[in-house]
């Protein structure tokens, strides 16, 4: 039995050490924000906290979150800092086809959380794990540097 | 908030913005249905071949094999030949093809089944290369497709008997992968009295009328859902028949529903890719170093089926001369079977290799000419009332002269050249330079497709609480459609661009409105929407329920002959113009890009933010198959089978681009706008590789132009040096 915090909740689950976080996240438990480009760790569409650091899901053993932390997207739908986010996504217009989006909000959360303002380069330095195919990623650089000014003083908080 | 629609071009917020952003928009992977299991696929492991016996293991209760003795009608994937089978049952022809499906609830157990099936296989000598194809192209079943077109052989060979120089030059272009981030997906859901397929695809209706013909059914005994789509790019075009096919074909046969997601790695061996192109030029010079003549050859690879290879062709050469009026030009051209996986649709379509291909081998003209790259390509600069290379007409103003004019300001250009010529004597191990491209897109279907074979067909429903809805078959694969066709409709009404609804396609509901495909949706659906809604609006009655459907109209131009491959290829050209400033590290042989600008010309844009994100995007893409992206094959298998080994660009491979969109309206487009998606990809390569020419000072006559391939460079130019 493997004891947990997903989004919030105490989980206990007997699911194999080796199966993979995502599938449990996502099978078990409908969480479908985060999204299997890969499953190998290089897209990043399945962003996710684990003790606040952004990991790939697919690459996390459920074996290894024993008392861990962890935060899907669904599991910061609701703060403040998601609704800048997500204003800055549609204003810099970061969102095309919306598969890598979630996953890339993650990492966008986790950059500003360590650097609320951060350069042009460190922002595309922070999402550098995140696979995009649409955008060409500028208007994502674009969207999270307009949420480090609107949420200006948001994410120092944490 | 209501927001009225003043200007066109002003962006509005997505209409599948929210969704998106929260992840809560369920894609075909994030679907369960009842009763729902998952099919895997048996893959041929030999090249060619004939299948002598299969041989099942023993399948665990739940457990179920489907295969070509399953299909009800006949077993090929309706696309254009008849060539594609939906299971092998007979002879296979590349490593990768479906030969069967397992069926059962868990994909780990359906994985070790699939381990268990044995084939028995005659092995034949399989054409591994294009190449091997080149050389036997006259045997029978190896020239899948072929034309030619242009001045008499005749008549050019006079003129090169005369012409100071003949220069010949060959380049190759390899494959390119869509790497949409959404894997291939679809799902046959089984009812009594009809199978729905449901799942990530651009076309509907070229599923729907695949699934009839497989099914041997009637039209009302399928329909085709479209699920969000996570990016296509061509990808999403044709393939997706295939696994309609499979999902229906097993879940009519296990009368479950029937679910098929490949994972990464499947997804990149096994799905269509952009096709590697050889192409010839022989070109006649006089003693300045003017064009006399132009022969051109494309072969395409088409890999083992024809699928639409054969209209893939016809885009490649109906841009072969690119934006240039060339005095007596010919062409042909042919796609070549070789035993690999079969390649398709890719933004451009055929038109990417081309413009690589014309614009290298303008600018290794230039140098023997003695003249900028730049001037010498814009002496031969088509222009409004230009004859095409098949004696169309290019009766639109052409505002090419303008764009380029601009970007040399906005580059400096000229001041740049003398400075990297500096800044490179100065430097030994990092070279600087700058290069340009020159091109432009033809929107919609080749020739007559749009009357001949689309007939599209757009409905308007208004409710009875006056909500309007587009019915249309046309998918949003993030290229943002429901935003952009939605507005056209709901500034034509007059009504705030939130209450215009625009659901995800089903067959069902609404009529063929053609694929979402050759940058036709805005052009010609976009028009057919305009017209639909004036016409709503004239008759508009308060709280009544009404339905009004527009029908494609010809505007007949020259008529399009595609035997003698004659006539006006398309309704308009969109147009563009990159300028790209890269540093090469000649050690390492990486190139790193510095600034990157970008004009284009659309006729009039419908949101600046999609426009602006399909530059952006589509550049990228274009500038990394010029230098990144390189997939090979080898005896038959791909060599590349994860993200990592493929290579796309990163958000550190990217830098800014300064864009600008001309305003040019086109008659006969919705408030004027013409094809945007596919032209903002095709300058990237040969951008790239005009800057590391001017980087290296070395003529290059491929891409992807790897760090390989700039180390193998340097070493034979030192050694040509001494």
């Amino acid at each position: 039995m493997i004891k947990f915090t997903l989004n919030g909740r105490k989980i206990d689950t007997d699911a194999p050490p080796t199966a993979r976080l995502l599938d449990l996240i996502r099978e078990d438990f409908n969480l479908i924000g985060t999204k299997e480009g890969c499953g190998e760790g290089e897209c990043g569409a399945c962003s996710v906290f684990v003790n606040n650091l952004l990991q790939n899901s697919c690459l996390v053993p459920i074996g290894s979150i024993e008392g861990a932390d962890v935060v899907t997207i669904e599991g910061i739908m609701e703060s403040e800092q998601f609704k800048v986010l997500d204003e800055s996504y549609s204003e810099a217009g970061g969102v095309q086809c919306g598969y890598c989006i979630p996953g890339m909000v993650m990492a966008s959360a986790a950059l500003l959380s360590q650097n609320p303002h951060p350069s042009e380069d460190e922002i595309r330095e922070g999402i550098s794990g995140n696979l995009c195919r649409c955008t060409g990623y500028n208007m994502i650089v674009d969207a999270i540097n307009l949420a480090a000014k609107k949420g200006d003083g948001l994410w120092q908080k944490k | 908030m209501d927001v009225k629609l003043k200007n066109i071009s002003t962006s509005v917020p997505k209409k599948d913005h929210k969704g998106k952003v929260s992840g809560q928009l369920a894609y075909i992977s994030d679907v369960k249905v009842e009763n729902m299991v998952y099919g895997v696929l048996y893959r041929s492991q030999v090249a060619y071949g004939k299948i002598k016996s299969i041989q099942l293991p023993d399948l665990p209760e739940g457990y179920e094999a489907v295969g070509a003795e399953n299909i009800p009608g006949p077993n090929y994937v309706k696309i254009i030949k008849e060539d594609q089978p939906i299971f092998a049952n007979e002879w296979v022809n590349y490593i990768g093809e479906p030969i069967l499906m397992l069926i059962g609830k868990d994909l780990d157990i359906l994985y070790g089944l699939l381990d268990e099936v044995k084939i028995e296989m005659e092995e034949h000598q399989a054409i591994y290369t294009l190449d091997e194809a080149i050389k036997q192209k006259s045997t029978t079943g190896v020239t899948l497709a072929n034309y030619e077109f242009g001045e008499s052989l005749e008549s050019i060979s006079a003129i090169e008997q005369g012409a100071y120089q003949i220069i010949e030059e060959e380049y190759d272009t390899g494959y390119q992968e869509h790497v949409y981030l959404e894997p291939q997906g679809m799902l046959g859901i089984y009812k009594e009295d009809e199978i729905v397929v449901q799942g990530s695809m651009q076309c509907l209706y070229y599923i729907k009328n695949a699934l009839i013909t497989a099914l041997a059914c009637g039209d009302d005994d399928v329909s085709v859902v479209q699920s969000p789509t996570g990016g296509g790019f061509g990808g999403k075009e044709e393939f997706p028949s295939m696994m309609a096919c499979h999902v229906a074909v097993a879940a009519k046969a296990v009368k479950k529903s029937v679910m098929l997601v490949f994972d990464r790695s499947e997804d990149m061996v096994v799905t269509t890719k952009r096709h590697p192109a050889k192409l010839k030029y022989r070109t006649a010079l006089d003693k300045e170093g003017n064009i006399l003549s132009m022969c051109v050859e494309v072969f395409l690879d088409g890999g083992a089926n024809v699928g639409l290879s054969s209209v893939v062709l016809q885009r490649a050469l109906l841009n072969s001369a690119g934006v240039y009026k060339i005095p007596h030009f010919h062409a042909k051209g042919y796609v070549l079977k070789t035993n690999t996986v079969p390649n398709g649709a890719f933004r451009g379509f055929g038109a990417p290799q081309s413009f690589a291909g014309i614009e290298s081998h303008i600018a290794h003209l230039s140098k023997l000419a003695n003249i900028d790259p730049l001037e010498y390509k814009r002496k031969y600069l088509v222009k409004q009332g230009d004859p095409t290379i098949t004696k169309g007409n290019f009766r639109d103003p052409i505002l090419m002269e303008d764009m380029i004019e601009d970007l040399l300001n906005a580059s400096d250009y000229k001041k740049k050249k003398v400075e990297f010529e500096t800044f490179n004597q100065q430097n030994l191990r990092y070279k600087k330079g700058i290069g340009t491209s020159l091109f432009l897109h033809g929107c919609g279907f080749t020739g007559s497709g749009e009357r001949d074979h689309i007939k599209a067909k757009v409905r308007l429903y208004k409710s009875k609480d006056d909500q309007v809805s587009l019915k249309i078959s046309n998918s949003d694969m993030g290229q943002g459609i429901f935003t952009t066709l939605s507005k056209i409709v709901a500034k034509e009404l007059d009504l705030p661009y939130e209450e215009v609804l625009y659901p995800y396609p089903d067959t069902k509901e609404v009529p063929d409105s053609g694929p979402t495909v050759a940058s036709r949706t805005t052009m010609i659906v976009g028009k057919l929407l305009e017209r639909a809604a004036k016409k709503l609006k004239a008759q508009w009655q308060h709280g009544v329920e009404q339905e009004v459907t527009e029908d494609y109209v010809h505007r007949e131009m020259i008529p399009w002959d595609e035997k003698t491959f004659t006539g006006d290829a398309y309704p308009a050209y969109s147009w563009g113009v990159n300028f790209v400033e890269v540093e090469v590290d000649t050690l390492t042989g990486n190139v790193k890009l510095e600034k990157v600008y970008a004009n284009y010309e659309v006729g009039k844009v419908i949101d600046d933010r999609v426009m602006k994100g399909q530059i952006d995007g589509g550049l990228a893409q274009g500038l990394a198959y010029g230098y990144l992206e390189k997939m090979t094959s080898k005896e038959g298998r791909i060599q590349q089978k994860s993200i990592t080994d493929y290579g796309p660009p990163t958000s550190m491979d990217v830098v800014t681009i300064q864009s600008k969109v001309f305003d040019n309206p086109y008659a006969d487009g919705p408030y004027g706008a013409k094809g945007a998606g596919e032209l903002t990809l095709i300058g990237g390569a040969p951008a790239v590789q005009s800057a590391i020419e001017n980087a290296l000072q070395t003529p290059f006559r491929q891409i992807p132009i790897t760090p390989e391939v700039i180390i193998e460079s340097l070493w034979t130019r030192e050694g040509e040096e001494g």
